[in-house]
């Protein structure tokens, strides 16, 4: 009776408050609505268009006449197409035999054994992401190159061509590798070890039963990511390449040097099927490990073995000692006054307007594109992955949001440049007048890393109650108020993350923007490659020095900023 | 009340003696175990006998779990020793040990199928496999699943899951089997069912059996002796009927069944004094004269309704009544000076020859048999 009565007398008060309440229900719509509309327009212009244009020029010959499946019948009827076609599928096939069961020990070190400094070993390990692909390449030629120290080591081998190809992609791989592997080694049901040792069953068994099957999905997924990475790379074969063509070199070659753009086209079309297998074959892997592991699986607790122990840090050692000599001998060289004559130390090469007209140009270029690329890269993937997980109407048009989102990550970035360029030089685009600057570097780097940033932002609301909306509708708060007061807070972590990779990644990476930059809009890596084309080593590993010591610098203060946020604001979390 | 509660003590009384003439099984002698500074198990002594059924019962955190895994091998203790059919096995790796486990999670490897994973121990044996299949044939039998044998682990119920565990765990025809909260996975249904197929099985088989739970009613619908732990400790050890009616301390009292407690201060060996209103118990107390102690009674030894004149009679008032089925659990106010509560259970046969509304005063009886008193 009382619930009743207060009902009753509740309700004309909520009449009376109903006109507010209910135009900022409307207006919730609206913006939601318009954050849909909008998102779907950015991912139509930056991601859908370009790809679109890239697939039409590939059916067009050079003035642009309908030709149908010609150009693939002339590519695969070129001998020296061909050869690069094979050259890069036994390249990635020798380079991913070599990295996986390298990577794997060192997971199985980090994850499986009681070894110490393991914080310190996986580090080291993760240290080339922060480097542009072509600074292994670089310091490859110092060690073993014409003038290089080791060079007695190749016994008369050469490491211009695919041995050194194969090295410098193994180094620069390995990380991934590892980075996949270490998740996958990480998921292991400790009962499932218990119960095979109270069966006295034999530690090989074990592992071959229990262990490798654990980590079967893992090391699919490893294997054909690493076989995209080697195949759509191009920096290291530009690099370190000599007269060994591979298809990135030549998409490059005919795009740049022959402006053949047709022939471009359908390169960046072979690129993108070896990538959209790896793609898919992960997609469904992801799905199959998640429901591998049971809900009530004990997480497994690696136990001291003093033998097993010192072998895991023996071995990483080793390994970590390569990873680290490879970049060290990068970052020494660029102080060597002058190779292999003058070995006093000096800034000499970082006098980079000694060296190209630029001068130093291109770092502030890359600088700056990189921080506008994790600024306004995180407010759009994040809003983004919210209007996707969290809106409710205009089901259609989240749907191709979501499908959009997921595209780059199966689109190499060599493919994603040379779309841009056909699309931005289209006669018929307004953009046109963007080619060459800034912004188009920028929004082509945001599409090319879109959908790591988006799965983890996506993956950071999902875990928000979603009831925190209908919680601020009931209370009569525009949802925007929620957004920023609510669920922008509980993520900041997140946005951080997603701003770091997205700075890293702009900041290191060649492949897409060397089709797009201008005359005053060089960046730092592609300058490296520049610098390296003429002759100027040294140089090129200042530069490259220059970008791994930022990468680095911005992974370090992210880290600290990182304690600081969960130290201070999110006391809530209960630390 | 009092002639039923005896009745179901008597066939456990039969089965503590019987078991009790066995030979011992498993002898742990001593056992500590320390995490860190964390003291999980404190000198635990315990006998096991042959064919027993035992249940290490307790809440979480209480070293139930630990003592298991020591029994096992799996986490070796930190002290002590435990001995396995007569054999010192406190260094031996589970391997060496004799004895067969289920997990709660199952632990069934997923790669493999029902009859790979109930097959999986006797490949280690380097048995043949014409024998290895007749074997993993008999087993899936026995636990009812021969027409699984070529799924695998995803495809089963949970309930079907825990059989091919209990399979596997068999398959060696181990001497002692190692049941660590093995149905707490389960839905209530699928429970009863399997606790009452892996009783029979057990008798069947005569195995010893050492089961983990902080389920009671599975303990007593299961075991034919409870050890009771507490931090680290065992509280007290015997049949369900003996930690039920005679709970050594007011842990196991409140952890098993649910019991009314209040304090009382000693007047004389069977005399306690609630306030101003002198109290009487069956229990011998050990305690000084005029010191306090913790008394307990069961809901269900409240008598209510019944004119208020022999020992132990009070009165009070109906607070409130809760209807659960079988019984109807009664709250009152007892009218002393000190106001208490208690609650009293009455059947729901009983329930229908009386009135009983809230505000209404009633007598009450606390039957000095079932006052325990608690140091």
């Amino acid at each position: 009776m009382v619930t009743a009565d207060t009902i009753a007398n509740a309700s004309p008060a909520g009449r009376a408050h109903g006109g507010p309440g209910r135009s900022s229900t409307l207006s919730d719509g609206f913006t939601l609505g318009l954050m849909t509309a909008l998102l779907l327009l950015w991912l139509l212009v930056t991601v859908a268009a370009p790809l679109a244009t890239l697939l039409v020029k590939s059916v067009q010959n050079n003035k642009g006449e309908f030709v149908g499946f010609a150009n693939y019948a002339t590519y695969f009827a070129t001998p020296t197409l061909v050869a690069s076609l094979s050259n890069s599928l036994w390249i990635a096939a020798v380079s991913t035999a070599i990295v996986i069961p390298l990577a794997f020990v060192y997971a199985y070190c980090l994850k499986r054994t009681c070894m110490p400094v393991k914080t310190l070993f996986l580090s080291i390990a993760l240290l080339p992401i922060f480097a542009p692909s072509l600074l292994s390449a670089v310091s490859l030629i110092y060690i073993f190159g014409n003038q290089g120290f080791l060079k007695s080591w190749l016994m008369g081998g050469e490491i211009y061509g695919p041995l050194g190809i194969v090295i410098a992609q193994v180094f620069y791989c390995f990380p991934h590798a590892v980075l996949i592997l270490t998740t996958a080694l990480a998921l292991a049901d400790q009962r499932l070890y218990e119960a095979a040792s109270a069966l006295g069953t034999s530690r090989l068994r074990t592992f071959l039963t229990v262990t490798l099957p654990g980590a079967k999905y893992g090391l699919i997924s490893a294997t054909f990511v690493i076989l995209t990475l080697v195949i759509t790379d191009f920096g290291i074969a530009k690099v370190i390449g000599g007269q060994f063509n591979v298809l990135a070199t030549d998409a490059y070659k005919q795009v740049v040097g022959q402006q053949n753009f047709a022939m471009g086209a359908v390169v960046g079309f072979v690129l993108l099927v070896p990538a959209l297998a790896a793609f898919v074959i992960d997609r469904i892997v992801q799905r199959r490990q998640v429901s591998l592991l049971s809900a009530r699986a004990v997480p497994l607790e690696p136990k001291p073995n003093t033998l097993g122990d010192t072998i895991a840090t023996v071995y990483c050692m080793l390994v970590g000692g390569l990873i680290v000599g490879v970049i060290g001998v990068a970052v020494w060289a660029s102080f060597v006054t002058y190779w292999p004559y003058n070995l006093t130390l000096s800034l000499k090469n970082y006098n980079f307007a000694e060296f190209e007209a630029a001068g130093w140009a291109p770092y502030w270029n890359s600088l700056l594109m990189s921080s506008i690329v994790a600024v306004l890269g995180t407010i759009v993937i994040f809003v983004g992955a919210y209007v996707v997980e969290k809106a409710r109407g205009l089901p259609a048009a989240r749907g191709v949001i979501q499908l959009l989102a997921m595209v780059p990550m199966a689109v190499p970035g060599l493919v994603i440049g040379l779309a841009y360029v056909f699309f931005i030089n289209a006669p018929w685009n307004p953009l046109g007048f963007l080619y060459g600057t800034i912004a188009v570097l920028a929004i082509n780097s945001i599409a090319h890393f879109y959908t790591v940033a988006h799965i983890t932002a996506a993956t950071a609301l999902k875990q928000i109650d979603p009831e925190f909306e209908s919680v601020g509708a009931s209370l009569k708060v525009p949802v925007h108020t929620t957004f920023l007061r609510v669920t922008v807070p509980i993520c900041t972590p997140t946005l951080l993350d997603i701003a770091v990779y997205l700075f890293v990644n702009a900041m290191t990476t060649v492949s897409a923007v060397i089709f797009l930059y201008g005359a005053h809009t060089k960046l730092a890596a592609i300058s490296i490659v520049h610098m390296d084309e003429a002759g100027m080593s040294a140089a090129a590993a200042a530069m490259a020095t220059l970008v791994l010591l930022t990468a680095l610098a911005v992974k370090l203060a992210h880290i600290g900023l990182d304690r600081l946020v969960f130290g201070k604001l999110q006391a809530w979390r209960g630390r | 009340m009092a002639s039923l509660q005896s009745a179901a003590d008597a066939p456990r009384e039969f089965v503590a003696d019987a078991t009790g003439a066995r030979p011992v099984h498993v002898s742990i002698v001593d056992v500590s175990k320390r995490f860190g500074v964390f003291q999980a198990l404190r000198s635990v002594n315990l006998n096991i006998h042959d064919g027993e059924f035992i249940c290490f019962l307790g809440p979480s955190g209480c070293g139930k779990t630990t003592l298991l895994r020591a029994i096992a091998g799996l986490d070796p203790q930190s002290e002590g020793a435990i001995f396995i059919g007569g054999r010192d096995v406190s260094r031996l790796p589970p391997a060496d040990r004799d004895f067969g486990i289920v997990f709660q999670s199952y632990a069934l490897f997923p790669n493999l199928t029902v009859a790979a994973n109930v097959g999986y121990g006797l490949v280690n044996r380097r048995m043949g496999r014409k024998a290895i299949d007749h074997r993993v044939a008999e087993l899936l039998e026995t636990v009812g699943l021969e027409d699984q044998a070529s799924k695998f682990p995803v495809q089963l119920s949970g309930g079907q899951q825990q059989r091919v565990a209990l399979a596997r765990a068999l398959a060696t025809s181990p001497s002692l089997l190692l049941l660590d909260e093995p149905l707490s996975a389960l839905d209530a249904r699928v429970r009863v069912r399997l606790r009452d197929e892996l009783k029979s099985l057990q008798r069947r088989l005569g195995l010893t059996t050492i089961m983990v739970t902080h389920d009671q009613e599975e303990a007593m619908g299961l075991a034919d002796r409870i050890v009771v732990m507490n931090r680290g400790e065992i509280e007290q050890v015997g049949s369900p009927g003996e930690v039920y009616t005679r709970p050594h301390s007011a842990f196991v009292a409140d952890f098993i069944g649910t019991m009314n407690f209040f304090d009382a201060e000693v007047v004389g060996t069977h005399q306690l004094r609630l306030g101003e209103t002198a109290l009487e118990t069956g229990d011998t107390i050990g305690a000084a004269k005029g010191a306090k102690v913790r008394v307990g009674i069961r809901p269900e030894e409240l008598r209510i309704g019944d004119a208020g004149s022999g020992t132990n009679a009070l009165s009070g008032q109906v607070r409130g009544i809760s209807f659960h089925g079988g019984f109807c659990r009664v709250t009152l106010l007892l009218d002393i000076e000190h106001p208490l509560e208690l609650a009293a259970d009455v059947p729901a046969q009983r329930l229908r020859g009386m009135t009983l509304a809230v505000g209404q005063p009633v007598a009450v009886t606390m039957p000095p048999e079932h006052v325990h008193v608690f140091g």
